[in-house]
């Protein structure tokens, strides 16, 4: 069992909550994911790592809670325990394994989107604490839904915040930014790392074409086992197929086939529902039988 | 009562086990056990004993059951097996002890499988313990995967008084055991965690959700946590594809994943949560057992399957007992039949399969003869699920992150015969040596490493 040793509600259905798994914190590194299982039925979810810290063995991770199982996750309280938590999954991104010096000259730009921005945390940190300067994006929908702003510009050199409404921020979307940056701001970018929702990524990833930047993309598809087992993960990157849980998460943005991964996304969709369907009938039973 | 013929044994009705996922075969009862026992002929020389990988005196634990003695039949078979009730359900007995039984010449063979499994299953059900561990000799072994060779290597260990923790991946215990064999061949909640929880008896530790390669690092696992061996047993867990067109359209999954979805994740279960997708009607290819595996499940789960092979039945991979209970439940074969490319609709899903038919050439390096495409015969096939079942190679998380263990072009970790690898200390056997094969396989291999590991700790302790 897993202990929850701290939950914080960061917006409406977004919590993060730091996890007592001291071999997943003492190898943890940027890029990397953990899988989940909340009790005896529950499935193997992926989570992306928000921060780690080796010394206190705790792994923080960010959910959004949307599908049963993620619901399910919102209910447990600090003190309670997951059932199973293993990682780190995945390959570091590849700037860990980059010399320092030639990084140092780099100009990066992070983007990241909703619980997107959970695992951008841990990877601009790393490099601030190094002596890399990074600038960031943030974008949300809307005001409420701004999460880790003050975690982030702690360890950003430029943060830049976005609402799709305009409740907060830049009024547009990421995609915007990034040229408004480029185009009006004189800014230059040698990398872009992107990592949010598909189809956010996949239009940073046009836009980055357009503007000539290297872009880095954190795919999030469905998975089982995280190991390379199931294969549920595969995805397309330069004409070949990757499995995203063992050969990413981490792809060159320019070579994924964004519109394959999109539908490999919505694969469950109609089962999800059912089972969630019949959690709820089962639930109403068991209220009505006490 | 004709000594060349095989006591039969009860069965599920096919068609009403095509609906469920309870165990196909029901065993022997105590006095069909009894009559099929005393058919063995006790040879002197046994030949079905040496055409078992772990060489275990067959001819002793079925004179035990022909005597009535179950339990000392059990206590037999544990000298030699860790998984008897396991073995005695999927060990491929046609082509190994029974294939070399005397009376096969004119008849039946003892039925050696159901045997076996029967002691088993008697000790399991009337509490007999079988197996002590010797007292602690505080040395460390440390053993990757709890799969059958995994299990054995710790067993064999835990018996000689080593202090042994067994690494999973996974979030239960088993291996293969429980990720890829279904619960109507192999029932996880009796048999197989009986298996877990004997090993745990003999005071193996078990500590689930650590992948090596990932969580820790066989290096950290000698020179941080004071292992002073180490065994690999991490089986062979990549799915293969066909690298056709087309398959990665929604509704193409691998046979791990389908199947891993189904067992492990009892998605077969209204109240569990991990979902699982069947379709109307299935393609399954590839021939062997774990093709048989998925197409019996999909059957269950109320679909129309068709097993898609390109050879002919006579070449089927799969034991036979498998291909005919998979007829017998309505599983349809395509036989001489190979997909190319795999068919969408706009919307991504799968609408149906090209295939081509194929005939049967020269026989190639396999000794098979070697299906060659016929001409002209491309035909579509419709169906809204395709179950690739390949075959599976080594997962290559620990290789490639273990300095100096050496691996073959087919990702193989390379072994001797008593699994020693290219490391010192670092020892390996099973699926993750030879590739894709069977549990008894990997369990002899696990025992033989068991051994050649007390010899090393016993060496390097002088």
């Amino acid at each position: 069992m897993f202990k929850i040793v701290e939950k914080e509600i960061l917006a409406p259905n977004i919590f993060s909550m730091d996890i007592l798994a001291p071999r997943v914190a003492a190898s943890a590194k940027p890029g990397q994911f953990v899988i989940v299982i909340a009790d005896e039925t529950g499935e193997r979810v992926p989570l992306t790592i928000c921060d780690y810290d080796a010394e206190k063995g705790t792994v923080q991770i960010v959910v959004q809670s949307m599908g049963s199982s993620t619901k399910k996750m919102a209910v447990y309280e600090k003190g309670d325990s997951f059932k199973d938590f293993v990682g780190p999954l995945g390959v570091p991104s590849e700037f860990v394994n980059e010399d320092l010096e030639e990084l140092k000259k780099k100009k990066i730009l992070f983007v990241a989107g909703g619980v997107g921005t959970a695992p951008v945390y841990p990877q601009v940190k790393w490099l601030h604490e190094r002596g890399v300067k990074v600038d960031v994006i943030m974008g949300a929908k809307t005001k409420d839904l701004v999460i880790l702003e003050d975690k982030l510009r702690s360890v950003a050199d430029n943060l830049y915040v976005a609402t799709d409404d305009g409740s907060y921020g830049f009024h547009g979307l990421v995609t915007n930014y990034i040229e408004e940056l480029v185009n009006n701001q004189g800014k230059e970018y040698d990398v872009c790392i992107a990592i949010g929702p598909m189809i956010m990524m996949k239009f940073v990833a046009l836009t980055t074409k357009k503007l000539n930047i290297k872009t880095i993309v954190s795919l999030n598809p469905i998975m089982v086992d995280g190991t390379g087992m199931c294969g549920a993960c595969r995805v397309t990157v330069g004409n070949e197929t990757k499995f995203a849980c063992v050969d990413g998460p981490e792809f060159d943005g320019h070579l994924v086939d964004f519109d394959e991964a999109l539908k490999r996304q919505g694969q469950y969709k109609t089962e999800e529902v059912k089972k969630d369907h019949k959690h709820h009938e089962n639930c109403v039973f068991n209220g009505g039988a006490k | 009562m004709d000594r060349f013929k095989r006591i039969p044994i009860s069965e599920q009705d096919p068609e009403v086990r095509n609906h469920n996922f309870e165990e196909v075969c029901l065993g022997y009862t105590e006095e069909e056990a009894i009559a099929e026992a005393k058919r063995c002929l006790q040879c002197k020389k046994p030949l079905c004993r040496g055409n078992c990988p772990v060489s275990i005196d067959i001819p002793r634990f079925i004179g035990k059951i022909a005597e009535g003695n179950f339990a000392e039949a059990a206590q037999v078979l544990a000298e030699y097996s860790a998984l008897p009730a396991v073995c005695g359900r999927v060990c491929p007995q046609e082509e190994q002890c029974e294939m070399k039984c005397v009376l096969g010449n004119k008849g039946d063979a003892v039925s050696i499988g159901k045997l076996e499994r029967f002691a088993a299953d008697w000790a399991r059900e009337n509490n007999i313990e079988v197996g002590k561990a010797k007292e602690s000799n505080g040395h460390k072994v440390a053993v990757i995967g709890s799969g059958p060779a995994g299990i054995t290597c710790a067993g064999e260990l835990a018996k000689e008084g080593y202090d042994v923790t067994i690494f999973e991946a996974l979030h239960e215990a088993g291996g293969v055991l429980v990720y890829g064999i279904p619960e109507f061949r192999l029932p996880k909640e009796t048999v197989v965690k009986h298996e877990i929880e004997n090993l745990k008896k003999l005071g193996v530790k078990i500590e689930t959700n650590v992948i090596v390669g990932r969580t820790i690092t066989i290096d950290e696992i000698m020179e941080k946590e004071g292992f002073e061996a180490v065994f690999i047993g991490s089986g062979a867990g990549l799915p293969k594809f066909m690298g056709i067109p087309g398959e990665n359209l929604n509704g193409v999954f691998s046979a791990n994943e389908f199947l891993t979805r189904n067992n492990l994740m009892k998605a077969f279960k209204e109240d569990y949560d991990t979902p699982i997708k069947v379709g109307k009607k299935v393609a399954v290819v590839g021939g062997g057992n774990v093709a048989m595996d998925a197409a019996r499940t999909a059957k269950r789960l109320g679909a129309e399957v068709y097993i898609v092979y390109r050879r002919t039945e006579a070449e089927l991979p799969a034991r036979v007992e498998e291909v005919h209970h998979a007829k017998e439940e309505g599983i349809i074969f395509e036989l001489l039949t190979n997909p190319v490319e795999i068919l969408g609709n706009e919307d991504g899903w799968v609408r149906g399969i090209k295939c081509v038919r194929m005939q049967l050439g020269e026989p190639d390096a396999s000794g098979r003869r070697r299906p060659e495409v016929i001409e002209g015969s491309e035909f579509e096939f419709e169906v809204d699920t395709v179950i690739m079942s390949l075959g599976t190679s080594p997962n290559p998380l620990i290789s490639s992150t273990t300095k100096g263990l050496e691996i073959n072009n087919k990702k193989c970790i390379v072994a001797d015969e008593h699994g020693q690898t290219s490391r010192e200390g670092v020892f390996a056997g099973g699926d993750a040596v030879t590739g894709a094969a069977t549990v008894i396989l990997a369990m002899g291999a696990g025992k033989e490493a068991a051994a050649a590991i007390d010899r090393y700790i016993k060496e390097k302790d002088k």
